[in-house]
């Protein structure tokens, strides 16, 4: 099963979230995957030992100068923009590739080949006592977070205890914020998505487009509202009216918010949360295995 | 001799747009007869690289240069690898395409030493 946190606001608690449901879930195999790639935090609070790692690529056209006749076809097929034909040569973009493969499939003349570029490692270890981690850092001034949240979320790494991560364990994703293509890869395919928000109306601006999102994947989700305060109507109003479970209150506390500044995890700093996050969990399940909106 | 300016409108009147890749209109002039023609933008609303492509369109159309506010790191290196000519407009002034044209004939413009502008700077802010 794989449960996806994510907001669309950056900033209301996803990390907080995903950090202390993995570490609140004592009695299975959890595994979670920070696909915040551009700027993956997880880490920070779980403090996992980190035992493989492995670069990616992405896959890049370079011209066969002694092939190319310079008629301009890799720059039409490109949708997007990558490839460029001036004064009869052939330009690539590196940054603004894709990787999808058609101008080189497109060639007339067999003069493109494909090289690849590193745009950033995958890392993953054991938390002591806690869950199996992976994460995947982007490589700075590297746009192309997609393919590196894809090779992640397929990544099978291998860790010394065990030889392996145990068959079939919970995965917990900590998405990106926004809700562009790097929170469409991170979704794609997984099994519920926790939306964090709070009562601001930013947070619920962008509560309502990941609502938008989840909904067109087919993805059944919850709310979470992190730093909850009196009278926020708002919020709970948008959350009843769209049929959305609110699953969780976290109240805005300043204890909270400065254990939270020192790396620590809230059911570190408040250990009665465990309960309410395996609450959520058995709800999780219900809805994915028992068919249960 | 053709040149390119990128423009709000598709008219010599109409204010330049500031912007390359998302300029509204590219216009096409002939130095000599000053026949024109105005095409709307093809990269206007690319989800990237909008100045590879409006590079690559006014190449193919037969320019010889290009006037605008500013060009990206992009669109600089494929106007560039073009051979393609870059004038900048007087920052700041609204002005019409064809006072534009004027500033041009007078040897009034300025060409960039490099690029002018950070990435996607044209992105998302209508003409300004």
């Amino acid at each position: 099963m794989r449960i996806v946190v994510a907001s669309g606001k950056g900033g209301t608690g996803k990390t907080t979230i995903a950090t202390s449901l993995a570490l609140a879930l004592t009695d299975r195999p959890i595994l979670l995957r920070d696909c915040d790639v551009e700027a993956p935090n997880a880490h920070l609070v779980l403090s996992p030992q980190l035992t493989a790692r492995e670069e990616v690529s992405q896959l890049i056209p370079s011209v066969v100068e002694t092939r190319c006749t310079g008629c301009g076809r890799c720059a039409e097929v490109c949708r997007f923009h990558a490839i460029a034909v001036l004064g009869g040569r052939v330009l690539v973009f590196p940054e603004l590739c894709h990787s999808c493969g058609s101008c080189v499939n497109n060639c007339p003349e067999v003069a493109l080949d494909e090289q690849p570029r590193v745009i950033g490692v995958l890392e993953a270890g054991l938390v002591p006592n806690g869950p199996a981690f992976a994460h995947g850092v982007l490589n700075v001034g590297e746009p192309m977070a997609g393919p590196l949240i894809r090779r992640l979320k397929g990544w099978e790494f291998s860790h010394p205890v065990g030889g392996g991560v145990s068959a079939d364990p919970v995965e917990i994703l900590d998405a990106p914020p926004g809700t562009s293509c790097p929170v469409v890869e991170t979704l794609r395919g997984c099994d519920y998505a926790l939306l964090v928000s709070e009562p601001t109306p930013f947070g619920l601006h962008d509560l309502r487009l990941m609502v938008e999102v989840v909904r067109a994947l087919a993805i059944p989700a919850a709310v979470i509202i992190n730093r909850d305060m009196p009278n926020n109507r708002d919020l709970e109003r948008f959350c009843r009216v769209s049929q959305l479970p609110v699953l969780m209150r976290i109240p805005l506390d300043r204890g909270i918010g400065s254990a939270l500044a020192r790396g620590q995890s809230l059911v570190a700093v408040r250990p009665e949360y465990g309960e309410a996050f395996r609450g959520v969990f058995a709800h999780i399940q219900q809805t994915v295995h028992g068919g249960v909106p | 001799m053709q040149i390119a300016i990128t423009s709000t409108g598709a008219s010599l009147d109409a204010p330049y747009d500031p912007r390359f890749g998302r300029a509204a209109y590219l216009i096409i002039v002939d130095e000599g007869t000053e026949a024109w023609e105005a095409y709307a933008n093809p990269a206007v609303n690319a989800s990237g690289g909008a100045g590879i492509q409006a590079a690559q369109f006014v190449a193919d159309k037969g320019a010889w240069a290009v006037i605008s506010g500013d060009f990206g790191p992009n669109a600089y290196r494929a106007l560039e690898a073009a051979n393609l000519a870059m004038f900048i407009a007087p920052a700041g002034e609204a002005l019409t395409v064809r006072q534009l044209i004027h500033l041009y004939r007078g040897g009034k413009l300025q060409k960039p030493t490099g690029p002018t502008q950070r990435r996607h700077y044209g992105m998302g802010q209508g003409a300004r």
